[in-house]
């Protein structure tokens, strides 16, 4: 049971790190989410009040 | 099938693959005679090196597509590649370093294997270093295509090594006589469930990643968009 320490020590890191990696992975993925989300609603808006005929417009008549 | 699903169902994959091999790893496989419990070590480190040479390979790949084809696609690819092969890269090391210390009396020495790990991994350092001050640039893009393409020249030269240079780092999957240096069936068994497992996390952090960047580059498409949509909609 001599160096148990060490085989401890290389195995609490390699998981260690790959879960990290992964949260970070994780964490990143939702904002970018959030942000895309943000963003192809604000399109939208604009899209809507430019051409009111290809979406209210066009649904009401 | 969606590709949250497959994401989803990969990583469950990975969990199972996982538990698996660090079953064998504790419970299954006997004792080395030789380096005693540390030994273990080998079962996990083996495969960080094979998935971190795996994603040095497809950088070059991606490389190669991105310069041919010129399709953000491969360029997305390549950098999600380099970043994983990166991390395992730093796990072969650190691993390789503990595992050194009780074995041969030093965390670190200048063998041929080591260094030229260690040089595979600084060259891939400098890789995520040029793509993340090159920014969003296309020439960043080309550039790190060409750095991706020939750091990869070093991942033979790192396997080869312990053939080709004296040198103290066992070679324990082909050695220097021919054949392998695993003496038990269980050993084999359990480095083979670890490569499968590692395989695995490999292709569903690849995927993550990838589909991070691609969220990222439709975000800078949409962005752009959204510019030139507000500067037609001003009076």
């Amino acid at each position: 049971m001599d160096n148990l320490g060490y085989l401890f020590a290389a195995y609490t890191i390699i998981f260690v790190v790959i879960f990290g990696y992964v949260l970070f992975i994780w964490r990143r993925q939702a904002a970018l989410e959030a942000e895309l989300q943000s963003l192809e609603s604000r399109l939208a808006s604009l899209d809507s009040n430019a051409n009111p005929s290809r979406t209210g417009g066009a649904r009401q008549s | 099938m969606n590709g949250r699903a497959i994401r989803i169902g990969l990583g469950v994959l990975v969990l199972a693959l996982m538990l698996a091999a660090l079953y064998m790893v504790f419970v299954v496989v006997p004792t080395e005679a030789d380096q005693g419990i540390v030994q273990r070590i080998f079962y996990f480190h083996v495969p960080c090196a094979w998935v971190a040479f795996a994603s040095f390979a497809l950088v070059a790949v991606a490389g190669i597509f991105y310069l041919w084809l010129g399709d953000q696609v491969w360029d997305d690819m390549g950098y999600a590649a380099a970043e994983v092969g990166t991390i395992f890269c730093g796990l072969v090391l650190i691993t390789g370093s503990i595992w050194a210390k009780p074995i041969w009396g030093a965390w670190w020495t200048w063998d041929s294997r080591l260094t030229t790990t260690l040089i595979l991994f600084l060259l891939y350092c400098g890789y995520l270093m040029l793509r993340s001050m090159a920014g969003d640039s296309e020439q960043g893009a080309r550039f790190g295509a060409v750095v991706g393409i020939v750091a990869a020249i070093d991942v033979p030269i790192v396997i080869v090594s312990v053939r080709l240079w004296r040198t103290i780092h066992p070679a324990v999957l082909v050695t220097r006589q021919g054949g392998h240096g695993l003496e038990d069936p269980r050993m084999v068994a359990t480095l083979l469930v670890a490569l499968a497992a590692f395989t695995a996390l490999f292709i569903w952090i690849l995927c993550l990643r990838f589909v991070t960047l691609r969220m990222r580059t439709r975000l800078r498409t949409l962005a752009g968009s959204l510019a030139m949509a507000e500067l037609a909609d001003q009076p």
